[in-house]
């Protein structure tokens, strides 16, 4: 297995490669490093040395891939904008924002609050989820099962923007139950997140027991259920004893990847409720063109998401003895 | 037995829920302290972390919302006076100037021997600095912690982690070392450009220190600024300094105003600039050290940023006027009451990060924040606009005790032709017309109505209200536009506009000598859905006359590149006072500042420039507000008028709410030191958040009724459910 992980991790170097090339590609496609400058400077007062002078200061005076002024053949790539900063970020030295901010201080503090969300979001979804799922397998083809699939269909259709307003007006607005934005940590920041963590679970619960009941109805009906029956257990030991487990490998795949990705946060739900997480960062760095950011960011999500797919593949031989690592 | 666990388990589900949530103002929705409520602590927001709190750089609102709390440059508005008026802050007098030949004789202030300007500014000696790590000495007087060990930096995230804190006094040098920050390329000031043609000496200063810095970056060492002297900044003594100015500036007193000019102790420059505390975001761009009314103790601009006052705060006192003088400018008396009472009343501030206008709004009105903008969302809830025009609160506000102010903004947003544009632009006689018709059909009465919701006036000129050279009544309307008829402006009609246009060579919008019609192309930065409606509404004034408009949607960053480089031929732009000058606002079509003669750095976006207009400029830049410079203003409004080269556009209004116990809220467009001026009552705050935001229990009870209901009958289906199978079995085993 950690011959496999080791070789893993080297596959994701060209892929880190490609995705910051593409970041680099897009961006400097839409955006020039003078009005880079121009927006950190202000609309005002901004002449072309003081321009310049940003410029300089922040290395987006050098080419992007091509330096024909630098001596030798290896410098006129490497005294570039796109291998200067790559390096830096493989060193997982994010440096300052165009703004001036350290990235990386920034992302520790918060990353805490994204997570804060994210993390109870994720796991009563995952419980909620599950657990109607089972119930509606447990009663398939009655007029409950029915009803719920159709409000399941209902929920997806609505858009989570929708869940978030209604759900400020009416408890925070009209009912007066919780702060209807805001954020605090330790206990006393419990009643900021039970409304974004209530709406985000909701939302996501047309969807989530839709997919999971359709993992376990696949199994119902396998022999070894049958078999489970024949032997005398409940329906509930069938479901939760074997049907549940079986269904483990399908649900890991689409869950175990998400975990990673948690600190990244949500930018709906954290630009609503005031929650000061990574969700907002990246949007707020595109939309002042703050490069050092951006790239930041990707990069961070693209390494997230391979320790993701790498935790899935280790969690099948976790939960499914016949897969090997190899 | 099973029930009751239930049951208990949910009333201790609830219980703690209620316990969480009754540690804040006995309400549950209230994102406040409970202890903090009933404090004179001020609940503000802010939508967009502020970039930079560098006095040296910051030059947004939303920075200098802060910033102007926390610095103090020697000069401020007075609260109150209006038209606007100068007054010492850190001066015991407003400063004295000396007019200076080529020689430095000093000559009178009329003469044309007039070479230099010497504004001598004397300090108060009463004013320290807040407290801070950075004025820590040590006996030979070097900074304790002016050269932080890796192992002291691992103990500090914080400026609250180092043990010791110290304040000094200040001094003129504080002065003369933020012109000399200034000077600094690498800092970036967005007033250097503009300072370096006044002030003596800075120019070449800056070649200098730009250098300097640049040596000593690239090597990573801190640079003290204190060797090197600029020769028109000179300290005269501990209190006493003079600045150099080439020729006369009377605006320079304003600039004395601004953040740019407040003092920098050499202390908390050397202080942060050590690599360790940079990459701990601990830097004077995040953690101001001023002499104001208050101190930034927390800064996170992804979350709250927090104010606390002073305690080293000088004696300041709130302005008092006379009676008379309040009756001129419609001062309500409740704002004299705390006259001659010591300043800040406000003890802490608590900005919030408030994103989106909607839980904002809420929690204004939940009492959770005490004054508030009006979004366009909320206008009608907010505000009734009477047939007179006159706005009003609604029934709603009116009951909750909440307040309306408004002031019209030192602002302008105009629609410029490119007057370099072959078809739009030019002098001619034609030309003209064709853009007087414009200026006509374009109806700006209706685009406030509309678009606005009644929150500007229409302008006459580039001059908004409240600086001198803006005219009210007949005096000041624009007879191009406008006729004025039994005491009011009237539009003039379409039919004039019409006629102009085919005096033009445009009859109905079509060309006389090409038979085409007449195509113009807008260009605008107004992509998103809300904007699809201005922009029909722009097609539709444009074709009143025939004339076809296309939109030219693109992005901000494109579209200062058209202007820059003078591709335009229609555009909508808008322009906000550095300071209450006509100056401010006439040098937007001063021909020099053309931008396709400058490089595109040029202010003057409309590339307008009529020479008579730019002579008169050059004499009334440098003039006293007197009679003669008046009448001058006034014949640049006329020749502008007739040029035409904006639709004037209009001048916004600013509206805010604010509840019954926030007081001394006085619009004050050019002061953004008011924070120290304002009063809470916090009990009063306390009492009404209680009475408006009572929870409603009956939801919640339901809720758990239901959830009980739901589970007997499922679980009874479940028995039911096992019961019918191993009864069917066995049904089959017979």
């Amino acid at each position: 297995m950690f011959a496999y992980i080791i070789r893993r991790l080297l596959y994701a170097i060209p892929i880190l490669i490609g995705v910051n090339l593409i970041t680099f590609l897009l961006f400097f496609m839409v955006n020039t490093p003078d009005d880079m400058a121009r927006a950190q400077l202000g609309a005002k007062q901004v002449t072309p040395e003081l321009i310049q002078s940003w410029k300089v200061k922040r290395g987006y005076d050098k080419p992007l891939f091509i330096n024909i002024q630098a001596d030798g053949t290896l410098a006129t790539l490497t005294q570039t904008l796109f291998v200067q900063e790559s390096l830096k970020l493989f060193a997982f030295e994010f440096g300052a924002s165009d703004a001036g901010r350290d990235i990386g201080s920034d992302i520790k503090q918060r990353m805490w609050p994204s997570l804060e969300l994210a993390l109870p979001t994720f796991i009563i979804a995952l419980i909620t989820n599950i657990s109607l799922a089972l119930l509606l397998v447990l009663f398939r083809g009655s007029a409950l099962d029915t009803s719920m699939m159709v409000i399941a269909v209902m929920i997806m259709s609505i858009s989570g923007l929708f869940y978030i307003i209604a759900g400020q007006v009416v408890f925070s607005k009209l009912w007066h139950w919780v702060p209807i934005s805001g954020f605090e940590t330790g206990w006393g920041g419990i009643k900021f997140i039970i409304l974004p963590v209530l709406l985000g679970v909701f939302a996501g619960l047309g969807a989530g027991v839709r997919w999971y009941r359709s993992i376990f109805l696949e199994q119902i009906n396998q022999d070894y259920v049958r078999t489970a029956r024949a032997k005398g257990l409940s329906e509930l030991k069938v479901l939760f004893g074997h049907v549940l487990r079986n269904g483990m490998l399908p649900i890991l795949t689409g869950v175990v990847v998400v975990i990673p990705t948690l600190f990244m946060g949500s930018l709906i739900m954290e630009s609503f409720f005031g929650i000061p997480g990574l969700g907002s960062y990246t949007i707020d760095a595109i939309n002042s063109q703050d490069f050092a950011i951006v790239k930041a960011m990707v990069f961070l999500g693209a390494v997230l998401y391979i320790i993701g797919l790498i935790l899935t593949d280790i969690s099948y031989t976790l939960f499914d003895p016949r897969v090997k690592l190899s | 037995m099973k029930n009751r666990f239930l049951s208990t388990l949910l009333l201790l589900v609830l219980l703690a829920l209620t316990a969480t949530i009754n540690t804040y103002a006995n309400v549950w929705n209230s994102p406040h302290h409970a202890d903090k409520v009933k404090q004179d602590i001020l609940f503000s927001s802010f939508s967009a972390p502020p970039k930079h709190l560098d006095p040296v750089i910051s030059y947004s609102s939303n920075e200098w919302s802060i910033i102007s709390q926390i610095y103090e440059p020697p000069l401020q508005y007075n609260y109150l006076k209006r038209p606007y008026e100068l007054e010492p802050l850190t001066l015991t007098t407003m400063p004295s100037v000396r007019y200076l030949d080529a020689e430095n004789n000093e000559v009178d202030k009329a003469s044309t021997a007039v070479v230099y300007s010497e504004y001598r500014l004397t300090l108060r000696n009463d004013i320290r600095y807040q407290n801070h790590p950075a004025f820590v000495k040590n006996n030979d007087g070097s900074l304790l912690y002016g050269d932080l060990s890796a192992d002291t930096l691992d103990t500090i995230n914080h400026l609250d982690d180092f043990p010791q804190t110290a304040s000094r006094s200040l001094h003129a040098a504080d002065y003369e070392y933020a012109i000399k920050r200034m000077a600094v390329r690498q800092n970036h000031s967005p007033i250097l450009g503009s300072m370096l043609p006044y002030i003596v000496g800075l120019e070449d200063y800056s070649k200098t220190i730009t250098d300097f810095a640049k040596a000593h970056k690239e090597k990573k060492q801190a640079f003290d600024l204190r060797p090197h002297a600029i020769s028109g900044v000179k300290v005269v003594n501990e209190h006493t300094l003079t600045i150099k100015i080439k020729g006369r500036y009377p605006q320079f007193l304003y600039w004395l105003t601004m953040n740019f000019f407040a003092p920098i102790p050499w202390e908390a420059d050397l202080f942060y600039q050590q690599a360790g505390l940079i990459k701990k975001n601990l830097t004077l761009d995040f953690f101001p050290v001023g002499t104001g009314p208050y101190t930034l103790v927390e800064n996170n601009p992804n979350k709250q940023m927090r104010l606390l006052a002073n305690p080293n705060y000088h004696d300041a006192f709130y302005p008092s006027i006379t009676t008379e003088q309040a009756a001129a400018t419609a001062i309500p008396v409740e704002l004299l009451a705390d006259a001659g009472k010591k300043l800040p009343f406000i003890s802490e501030v608590i900005y919030s990060l408030e994103k989106e206008n909607i839980p904002l709004w809420n929690k204004f009105l939940q009492g959770y924040y005490d004054a508030s903008g009006i979004s366009s969302e909320a206008f009608d809830q907010a505000v009734q606009v009477s047939s007179a025009g006159t706005m009003g609160l609604t029934q709603e506000m009116q009951d909750k005790g909440i307040q309306l102010r408004g002031s019209v903004k030192p602002t302008i947003f105009y629609m410029a032709f490119n007057m370099v544009d072959k078809v739009i632009g030019g002098y001619s006689e034609s030309a003209k017309k064709m853009r007087q018709a414009i200026s006509i059909a374009l109806n700006e009465e209706e685009y406030i109505s509309i678009f606005t919701n009644e929150r500007g006036i229409a302008a006459q000129g580039p001059i908004p209200p409240s600086i001198f050279g803006y005219e009210e009544g007949e005096a000041g309307t624009n007879n191009v536009v406008y006729n004025w008829q039994q005491g009011k402006r009237i539009r003039k009609p379409l039919a004039d506009a019409k006629r102009l246009l085919a005096e033009a060579g445009y009859p109905n919008g079509i060309s006389a000598s090409t038979g085409k019609p007449l195509v113009l192309h807008y260009d605008t930065t107004a992509t998103g859905p809300d904007d699809r409606a201005i922009m029909d509404w722009q097609r539709k004034q444009f074709n009143k006359l025939g004339i076809q408009l296309v939109i030219r949607a693109t992005d901000y960053n494109r579209f200062q590149d058209k202007i820059r480089k003078g591709k335009t031929q229609v555009f909508s732009w808008g322009w906000n006072a550095d300071y209450p000058d006509p100056e401010n606002f006439l040098f937007l079509l001063y021909g020099g500042n053309a931008a396709v003669t400058t490089n595109g750095s040029g202010i003057n976006s409309s590339n307008y420039q009529n020479p008579e207009f730019d002579r008169l400029f050059n004499e009334i830049k440098t003039m006293e507000n007197t009679p003669v410079r008046a009448e001058k203003i006034k014949q640049m409004l006329a020749i502008v008028r007739q040029d035409a080269p904006w639709v004037w556009g209009f001048h916004p209004k600013s509206l805010s709410l604010f509840h019954r116990w926030f007081h001394n809220v006085w619009p004050n467009e050019m002061a953004n030191n008011a924070l120290k001026y304002r009063r809470i009552d916090g009990e009063q705050r306390a009492q009404q958040q209680q009475q408006w935001n009572q929870p409603v229990i009956w939801p919640l009870i339901l809720f758990v009724l239901f959830i009980i209901f739901m589970i007997y009958p499922l679980f009874r289906a479940y028995r039911a459910r096992q019961t019918t199978v191993i009864s069917n079995n066995q049904q089959g085993n017979r």
